[in-house]
């Protein structure tokens, strides 16, 4: 297949996928059998792509020019086509979470939620494929509006109001920062193309390069760099499938891509290196890495702590990104892999404990083990895999990220990084622990096995099972994402 | 268009579109009245816009590339006749007032007659049009005392078509006499600076009093004439202190009377307020004179953020949207101000943009009336389920008002934030996306109010007539094909903006 | 600049007087509550930019620019210039046309609000938004 062709019909997959869920509102079945098929019509589409074009960077497709300079333009280069391929193979799982979700939950309006979500993935294959800036900001802000009505899902007060807080930091900071770091880009380089080396170097130097960098580093807020990081939690009141998408794969994904892509294609990591502006930014990852890993330890509820944890684990991206080194780029890009698919476990594990007994938090969690062994196994799994132990797949990136840091001669950052460990462990581990040795008290949890239902449960186990195999095949992942750091 | 040749003169038909872009509403606004026949009123009011529109659309090709058509009436040559000049700018106006008109049009069909009794309606079809011949001829003269009898035509139609709306809400009679006051000292303003220009150099037209300004810039009387132009037309666009008017004309009158006024009667103002200050006046005029630094800039800032703010607090939809255009019109003023051809884009791309997004927006406040009977925030609550199809048009709109990428507005801002970065103007990039935020903040509001908020009454509300929401989403997706499609938009304002920044030899060629 | 010699005073007098003119018609627009003296004010003041017009075309010993029928002028004679004078025929139509236009909406204000004074008036109309702000309270506004 040509691969424009394939690029297009990637977007256009989950495009008709919105309208068949519109269309078909009233047939639960068909409607949900239709998304599902389009979701992995569009991974094999994705595959397609992989197998004709691997990990070389194609030529640019010009679907039109709006203005002189500035194109709606698509290509493929192996970041984005790791990014394509993990938010398509996801979304089937999520979505078959979700069937089993949402019909085992009760939830309203069904139609309306599976619209958005493959509206998201329109997005997201958007940001993908994206090959200039300009494009990728339109998918960015795409992606915003199409998650907003995920959040407000349930319609209630607090749903209303994490809601206004999720976008209103998301277009905030994208409108009032973003923005203002594209157009600047734009007036000074002439184009705002994805190229190897980045479009800056001699063109600008000195505060200026700091200041921009800063513009997009907090522009880009789904990355959560604190201070900007409280859509996350406050997007908390979503139903899970939503958290999962959120929080793993979709948009908070996209915006670490979006850091990645800056760093390397906008700026490039010499000049980044040369100038030394992203000095203050890797401190401020550290911060944040560090700060919301204490705040997770302090959260009671679930989903606040995985929350908490992304904002944490989104940070050693972009950590990975201020290193400007080759390593911690490529340390970062794999961590997009590598968290996805452990944190994707871990809220789905959350939702499927909700769907069990309706709790939601920690401390009523207590001797749940028993009751739910796959769902607490999987968690277990997640959890060793965010934490870094082999045989789980995140060892491989915190691995690649301390060496990047050894290489920029950072040493505080390698201390960062295991200290953090230290913290996963602190807030990720009582759950299971609790779960499987101790009883509740009073004896008022279940007693026999109560597992969730099977779509409810399976997609995690396979997730979790997912993050083993990634150890194996980390070194693929790698040596696909070798060009990106390939002299230009 | 056939072009059929009359004997003797080798003139043919296509030559004369300047002069028929005007004489055919004109001339079909008091068929209507001689007629009096309610049925036949829309018909012919329809035809006669469409048939201007088309006109528009030819006019609009002819000089997209830069060229310009200059028709002398009645074939007194300029300077001493009349001479009517079409050239990128105004074309590009002209397309947005008819393309408007026409579409509001069908639209006014179910809205006029939900909101004004029938002894009325055939009335109202003559002043629309009427109203929409002044706009037009406005922005075709090249004469400046025809400028002010055109601007006359149409705001006193105006003032009729706003105290329609009082047949619901008496508060239209005030709000039109307001406006009546206002416009009619804005206008003698204007009169009185066209005094002292005519006294300083003996011409009306346009292009001859730009040629002989040049070197008078240091009169008093030219300048004191630049100040009454200024502050007139001022009082026309509703430049920030001067919009007192708007809030309550844009709130009280009818929908549909409301949709085109907002789309095209201050982008209108906003045109001839370019012609003076840049073609009339030369931009090394506004150089030797600080008129930029010390009016421009302050009032835009001002209308961006005062208004914008005032919007969110607002409990009428309708209310809310006029506030809102306060503070657009704060950004095309900026785009003035920063005198550069980027900046100038800006504005009459704004302009165009700016106009086809309120007027989507209006539509939908005209929708929720008919049906829910008013445009409180209480009485749309939960519509966004009951009207889908509007809510979502009216979603748009207000993307696009906001100026999420993918939307005609985003461009507007895009060129905006980019004219201000050229100047390195820093604060000001920052200040526009700052404002841009009140916007997401005001338009939220309302979408919270239309999908997540319960219906006030228990009254089933259905979906607005079709004959409403095609023109609607016409509006809509223009929103959106606008802001991929640039050719027409971007071209148009590049020639216009190229044309007006050369001063008078864009006039003179 | 020759300020405060007697012909900054004299020489200009048509001016000062139009500013007299135009400064009174503002006045009372603006200072007057009844909306029929805002019109008469309107008028004054669309008036004196008429006097403004009419007195710019006066040329000194000019004549009544009227050509002899034969079409055999004399040279010598100054005519005055006619131009604002037909200009200002035009404005005086659009004037009329406007005070009769707000007198009818005075009456259309008269008989929805019974009176025509802008105090009254503003009165009657804060009751609205007063009853309006009350109504939507009740029934749930959120903001």
């Amino acid at each position: 297949m040509d691969t424009s062709l394939a690029i297009l019909l990637s977007m256009l997959l989950p495009a008709a996928a919105v309208v068949a869920n519109l269309i078909f509102r009233n047939s639960p079945n068909l409607r949900d059998g239709l998304t599902l098929g389009a979701a992995i019509a569009t991974f094999l589409v994705v595959l397609n792509i992989l197998a004709t074009v691997g990990n070389t960077t194609t030529d640019t497709f010009v679907l039109l020019e709006v203005m002189p300079g500035l194109a709606l333009a698509f290509n493929v280069e192996p970041l984005g086509m790791m990014f394509a391929i993990l938010a398509s193979g996801l979304w089937i799982v999520t979505h078959v979470y979700g069937i089993g979700y949402m019909r085992g939950n009760n939830e309203d309006d069904h139609a309306r939620f599976f619209a958005c979500f493959s509206f998201a993935i329109f997005s997201v294959m958007g940001i993908a494929f994206a090959a200039n800036m300009f494009t990728l900001f339109l998918f960015y802000e795409i992606l915003t509006l199409s998650t907003y009505p995920l959040v407000a899902h349930k319609g209630t007060l607090a749903a209303v109001k994490g809601a206004r807080t999720y976008l209103s930091i998301l277009i905030g900071t994208s409108i009032g920062l973003q923005l203002v770091a594209v157009i600047w880009t734009f007036s000074i380089a002439g184009t705002l193309d994805f190229t190897r080396g980045g479009i800056l170097e001699g063109l600008i130097a000195g505060p200026p390069v700091a200041i921009l960098l800063a513009l997009y580093a907090f522009g880009i807020g789904k990355a959560a760099l604190m201070p900007f990081h409280r859509w996350l939690p406050a997007a908390m009141v979503a139903p899970t499938p939503v958290s999962a998408l959120l929080h793993a794969v979709a948009v908070v994904k996209a915006g670490v891509f979006t850091m990645l892509k800056v760093g390397i294609y906008i700026f490039g990591i010499d000049f980044l290196a040369a100038t030394g502006a992203s000095i203050w930014l890797m401190w401020l990852a550290a911060f944040s890495i560090i700060a919301s890993s204490v705040i997770a330890l302090t959260k009671d509820n679930l989903k606040a702590r995985l929350a908490y944890s992304t904002i944490s684990q989104l940070s050693y991206i972009t950590l990975g990104v201020a290193l400007a080194t080759s390593m911690g780029i490529l340390g970062g890009s794999l961590h997009v892999v590598m968290h996805a698919m452990g944190k994707i476990t871990l809220f789905m594990c959350a939702g499927s404990i909700y769907v069990a007994t309706h709790k939601t938090n920690i401390s009523q969690m207590t001797g749940l083990g028993r009751a739910m062994p796959i769902t607490f196994i999987a968690f277990l799994i997640g959890s060793l895999s965010i934490i870094g132990l082999p045989p789980l797949g995140g060892s491989w990136s915190k691995w690649l990220l301390i060496m990047g840091a050894a290489d920029a001669g950072q040493l505080a950052m390698i201390g960062v990084l295991l200290i953090s460990s230290l913290l996963n462990v602190g807030y990720l581990l009582p759950l299971v622990g609790k779960g499987f040795f101790l009883t509740a008290p009073n004896k008022t949890g279940p007693t026999k096995f109560a597992e969730s239902p099977t779509l409810v449960w399976a997609p995690p186990a396979f997730t979790a099972f997912g993050c083993i195999i990634l150890f194996f095949y980390a070194g693929h992942i790698q040596a696909f994402l070798m060009p990106i750091i390939a002299a230009p | 268009m056939a072009t059929q040749t009359v004997h003797h003169t080798a003139m043919t038909l296509s030559d004369h579109l300047p002069i028929l872009q005007i004489l055919i509403p004109f001339i079909a606004a008091p068929l209507i009245v001689f007629i009096g026949q309610r049925k036949l009123a829309w018909p012919i009011a329809f035809i006669a816009s469409a048939t201007s529109f088309v006109i528009a659309c030819l006019l609009l090709s002819k000089v997209i590339g830069g060229s310009v058509i200059s028709y002398q009436i009645g074939g007194w040559a300029p300077p001493l006749g009349i001479e009517y000049r079409v050239d990128a700018a105004n074309a590009f106006v002209l397309f947005l007032v008819t393309g408007i008109a026409t579409l509001v049009l069908p639209y006014a069909r179910q809205s006029v007659g939900s909101e004004m009794p029938h002894q009325t309606q055939t009335l109202f079809y003559a002043l629309f049009l009427l109203c929409m011949t002044g706009l037009l001829g406005v922005t075709i003269t090249a004469d400046a005392f025809n400028v002010f009898v055109f601007l006359e035509i149409s705001s006193l139609s105006t003032y009729v078509l706003i105290a329609q709306g009082s047949y619901r809400d008496k508060r239209a009679l005030t709000a039109a006499f307001n406006y009546l006051i206002m416009g009619t000292i804005g206008a003698t303003f204007f009169v009185i600076g066209l005094g002292f220009l005519y006294m300083a150099t003996g011409t009306l037209n346009m292009a001859d009093l730009a040629d002989k300004l040049t070197g008078q810039y240091e009169s008093r009387t030219v300048r004191a004439g630049f100040a009454f132009i200024l502050v007139g037309m001022g009082l026309k666009v509703a430049i920030f202190p001067l919009h007192f008017w708007l809030p309550n004309a844009y709130t009280y009158a009818p929908s549909a009377v409301t949709t085109f006024l907002a789309a095209t009667a201050t982008k209108v103002a906003i045109y001839v307020l370019l012609r003076f200050v840049f073609s009339v006046f030369q931009p090394a005029f506004l150089a030797e004179t600080s008129t930029l630094e010390i009016i421009f800039y302050p009032f835009a800032l001002l209308a961006m953020f005062a208004a914008s703010f005032t919007a969110i607090f607002q409990r009428d939809l309708k209310r809310m949207l006029a506030y809102s255009s306060i503070a657009q019109i704060g950004y095309m003023l900026l785009g003035i101000a920063l005198l550069s051809e980027t900046g100038l884009m800006a504005t009459i791309i704004h302009l165009f943009n700016h106009g086809i997004t309120k007027a989507a927006l209006f539509m939908g406040v005209g929708a929720y009336v008919l049906r829910s009977g008013s445009s409180f925030y209480v009485q749309i609550q939960g519509l966004g389920k009951t009207m889908p199809w509007t809510s979502a048009a009216v979603v748009i709109g207000g993307l696009s008002l906001i100026g999420v990428p993918g939307t005609a507005g985003f461009l507007s801002k895009w060129l905006l934030v980019q004219a201000a970065l050229e100047q390195g103007y820093w604060p000001i990039s920052m200040l526009i996306v700052a404002s841009s935020l009140l916007a997401v903040m005001y338009v939220w509001r309302l979408v919270e109010t239309l999908y997540l908020s319960t219906p006030s009454s228990e009254q089933t509300i259905q979906e607005a007539p079709l004959s409403m929401l095609l023109p609607l989403w016409a509006m809509a997706l223009a929103c959106i094909y606008f802001g991929f499609e640039t050719d027409i938009t971007l071209g148009a304002a590049k020639a216009a903006a190229q044309a007006l920044l050369a001063g008078s030899s864009g006039m003179m060629n | 600049m020759h300020f405060f010699t007697s012909e900054f005073f004299f020489g200009h007098i048509n001016y000062w007087l139009f500013i007299v003119l135009m400064m009174t018609g503002l006045y009372i627009v603006i200072g007057k509550g009844n909306l029929v003296k805002k019109i008469v004010g309107l008028n004054v003041f669309q008036t004196s930019v008429f006097m403004f017009y009419i007195s710019m075309g006066k040329i000194s010993g000019g004549t009544a620019p009227i050509f002899p029928l034969d079409g055999k002028y004399n040279p010598e004679i100054a005519y005055s210039n006619p131009l604002p004078h037909v200009l200002i025929l035009t404005a005086i139509v659009v004037g009329i046309a406007t005070t009769s236009l707000g007198l009818a909406l005075i009456i259309r204000i008269r008989e929805e609000y019974h009176c025509i004074e802008e105090e009254e008036i503003t009165v009657i109309e804060d009751a609205v938004f007063r009853r309006e702000y009350l109504q939507a309270k009740s029934q749930g506004e959120t903001l």
